[in-house]
């Protein structure tokens, strides 16, 4: 089960956006797959041709007549002041909350096992807030924003995931102990929200230690809920233990729309039209997706042929130390669906 | 200057905080360690702790302070963190009252201590006095909190070019400023811009910009991919604790603040309460952190000689701490690291 799920209908059609990098590779290798297993979903396939313009009226339809949908990265220039366009689709749809799931892949090399994490990330404010400006030159501020509404809101989706899906624990990751105020005001709603909850343990962790903990004892962690700089560090280095960050899948969610794209969200420029990306991460999105849409016999079907495919080293792409092209891996895939 | 480089007959004077707990043990085996190797050093000890301050007092008194700055190096073992009994940080009094605007911590692999990782070695430089610790909050809407990140361009250039210098002094190749400038586009970015500024001055050390959260990644997955790293306070603090995990955790890191006119080297792990006095303690991170200072004033070839001493120790594995498994005191140790200092000498 997954929170929040959409509605059942028929037939779903699925926005679906693959960027201008590796994402035209991954999303391909997800439509093959969901068609060879026959998933009841019919795909649209927007191009964007210009991100750095921000999201064009066709997206945003599409987007808000399906409110499903599988995006690919978007790279965003450090040096241009436009947003990025990856923030303005998840900000300007309210997608609040950046699900990712990190787990021990069997077949693929990892320094650690028993992992198991899920980070739960908030995605639309802290550092992310966009605020900027240089009150003399070379003084500038950033603001940091956190507020009680979203910090609320993504700990009681938190809660609501764990104890959905069965997990023990919940941890609050902050650095309260500088930003008293800021990080002090999530760590009080995430506190106040494990109240409700007396059969999810609740612990909290400063960020620093979390990291450090992380490269020595990674099996204690479970369920995770962040702010989003840290969520985005974090998520990078639990993917990184457990493999590289083209394996993990990840969501984004709101009230009414969910978008789902690899989990560590890199544009993957050094990659793309090469057809050596990892597909899995993205695959796996899509089963969460599946699971969103409450499809969970395709889903576990596609997440088995995945896991199955995965066990062979004959089907590990570069990332992975192997040789297989994203195709390769795709049609393994396939020939394990049945 | 600290950065002139010393002549024969040049002694120094370093300023000594053995600190609580087991510092007074770690900081002994530093006095020893430095004497079996002749360094031209003297100390200069202050006992300074928790237990002995008023209520309203600085932990560490002016006079202290003070000579530190005279003397330009400062040694600090473990203090025992005051919170909430009515007086200053101690981290804060002395990073103010010294300015000491860079951290520098080292993460090299111990030999003979196994990890997960091998041959790790890098180098994070962190900003120390802005960025996201500047501690200006506030409320602004019930329920909504306002927290100001402040990025100079006097802060930025002048932490990039210790990073450089570091770089240049330590035979180290490549220097990555580590950042989020695709989301932080004016902050990281005036920082970005001062990095680049200093790198051109630079022109033997490679130079590259990498997403804190890449940076993060490659750390985990492929350590060697870098090398000195330089970054606001905040990445900083996550980064370096990171790459101490790597090695084996805070009793194996040293870390060493640069400030306008002196150094400080540190312990960053803690007292250790439950072993204290009872000859126990490893005083690897210590003597590690020692190191720095003895690099920073130009002595590499004794730096290097009790940089061996203490590896090969470790290597053969015979003499170790309980912390690392073995039975030694933390004087068998000590005199084990001595033994073979006066071996190299002779
Ligand atoms: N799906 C994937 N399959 C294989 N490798 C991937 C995948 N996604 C990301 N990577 C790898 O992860 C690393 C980091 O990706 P990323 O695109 O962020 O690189 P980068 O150097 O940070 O570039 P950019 O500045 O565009 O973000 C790269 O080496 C990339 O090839
Ligand atoms: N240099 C060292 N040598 C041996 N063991 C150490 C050393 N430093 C820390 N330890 C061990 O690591 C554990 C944690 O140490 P730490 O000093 O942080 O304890 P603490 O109770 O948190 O002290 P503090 O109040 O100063 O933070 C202790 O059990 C201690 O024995
Ligand atoms: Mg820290
Ligand atoms: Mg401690």
């Amino acid at each position: 089960p997954f929170p929040l799920g959409g509605q059942v209908t028929s037939l779903h059609t699925v926005t679906v956006l693959p960027g201008t990098t590796v994402g035209k590779e991954t999303s391909s290798s997800l439509m093959d797959i969901f068609y060879a297993a026959g998933v009841p979903v019919k795909f649209e396939v927007l191009e964007v041709a210009n991100p750095e313009e921000g999201v064009p009226e066709n997206v945003q339809f599409s987007l808000r007549k399906n409110r499903v949908a599988i995006k690919g990265p978007f790279p965003t220039n450090p040096l241009s002041t436009k947003d990025s366009f990856n923030i303005t689709i998840r900000r300007g749809n309210d997608l609040f909350a950046n699900v990712v799931h990190c787990f021990n892949i069997p077949g693929v090399h990892s320094r650690y096992s028993n992992v198991d994490i899920v980070l739960i990330r908030e995605n639309t404010e802290g550092e992310y807030s966009g605020l900027e400006h240089e009150t003399i030159p070379g003084v500038v501020e950033n603001l940091k924003v956190i507020s009680e509404r979203a910090s609320m809101r993504i700990a009681e989706y938190a809660f609501q995931y764990a104890t959905k899906n069965g997990r023990k624990k919940v941890t609050c990751i902050h650095k309260a102990n500088i930003m008293k105020m800021a990080d002090g005001l999530f760590l009080e709603c995430c506190r106040k929200v494990a109240a409700k909850y007396p059969f999810i343990q609740f612990d909290s962790m400063i960020v620093d230690n979390t990291c450090m903990q992380l490269v020595s004892r990674p099996e204690q962690f479970d369920v995770m809920v962040l702010p989003n700089l840290y969520g985005n560090i974090v998520g990078n280095i639990v993917a990184g233990i457990l493999g590289g960050p083209g394996l993990f899948p990840g969501a984004n969610i709101g009230e009414h729309m969910a978008v789902f794209e690899q989990g560590a969200r890199h544009s993957g420029r050094n990659i793309g039209g090469q057809n050596i990306a990892n597909p899995t991460g993205v695959i796996l999105s899509g089963v969460m997706m599946l699971r969103y849409l409450q499809l969970s016999g395709y889903a576990n079907r596609i997440e088995r042929a995945v896991l199955e495919a995965l066990k062979s080293p004959k089907n590990h792409t570069a990332d992975l130390g192997g040789n297989a092209r994203t195709t390769d891996l795709t049609k393994a895939v396939i020939d394990n669906l049945n | 200057s600290n950065r002139s480089l010393s002549t024969a007959s040049q002694r120094y004077t370093v300023t000594l905080f053995p600190g609580d707990g087991i510092g007074p043990e770690i900081s002994q085996a530093v006095q020893d360690v430095f004497a079996a190797a002749k360094l031209p050093i003297d100390w200069e000890v202050y006992h300074v702790s928790t237990k002995s301050v008023k209520p309203g007092e600085d932990l560490i008194p002016k006079e202290a302070l003070d000579a530190v700055k005279r003397n330009g190096y400062g040694l600090k073992g473990p203090l025992e963190t005051p919170i909430g009994k009515g007086h200053k940080s101690l981290n804060l009094t002395l990073r103010k009252a010294l300015s000491l605007y860079a951290n520098v911590r080292p993460c090299v692999s111990v030999p003979g201590v196994k990890t997960k990782y091998e041959n790790v070695n890098v180098v994070t430089v962190r900003e120390n006095t802005e960025g996201e610790y500047s501690g200006l909050e506030h409320m602004v809407y019930p329920g909504v909190v306002e927290m100001i990140k402040l990025i100079t361009r006097q802060a930025s250039l002048r932490v990039a070019r210790y990073a450089f210098e570091y770089a240049k002094n330590n035979q180290r190749k490549m220097v990555t400023a580590v950042h989020k400038a695709t989301v932080m586009k004016r902050a990281d970015g005036l920082f970005l811009e001062c990095c680049r500024e200093v790198a051109q001055e630079y022109p033997n050390i490679q130079y590259e910009e990498m997403l804190i959260d890449t940076c993060a990644a490659h750390l985990v997955q492929n350590p060697s991919r870098l090398d000195v790293m330089v970054m606001p306070n905040l990445y900083g603090d996550i980064i370096s604790d990171l790459c101490a995990g790597l090695i084996g955790g805070l009793g194996l890191t040293p870390s060493g603040n640069m400030g306008e006119s002196c150094m400080l080297a540190e312990a960053v792990h803690g007292t250790a309460p439950d072993i204290a006095g009872k000859n126990l303690a490893n005083p690897t991170a210590l003597l590690l952190s020692s190191l720095m200072m003895v690099r920073q004033m130009k002595l590499f070839e004794k730096a290097d000689i009790i940089e061996n001493a203490i590896y090969d120790v470790l290597k053969e594995g015979k003499v170790r701490t309980r912390d690392l498994g073995g039975t030694a005191t933390c004087t068998d140790y000590t005199l084990a690291i001595v033994d073979k200092i006066h071996k190299s000498l002779e």
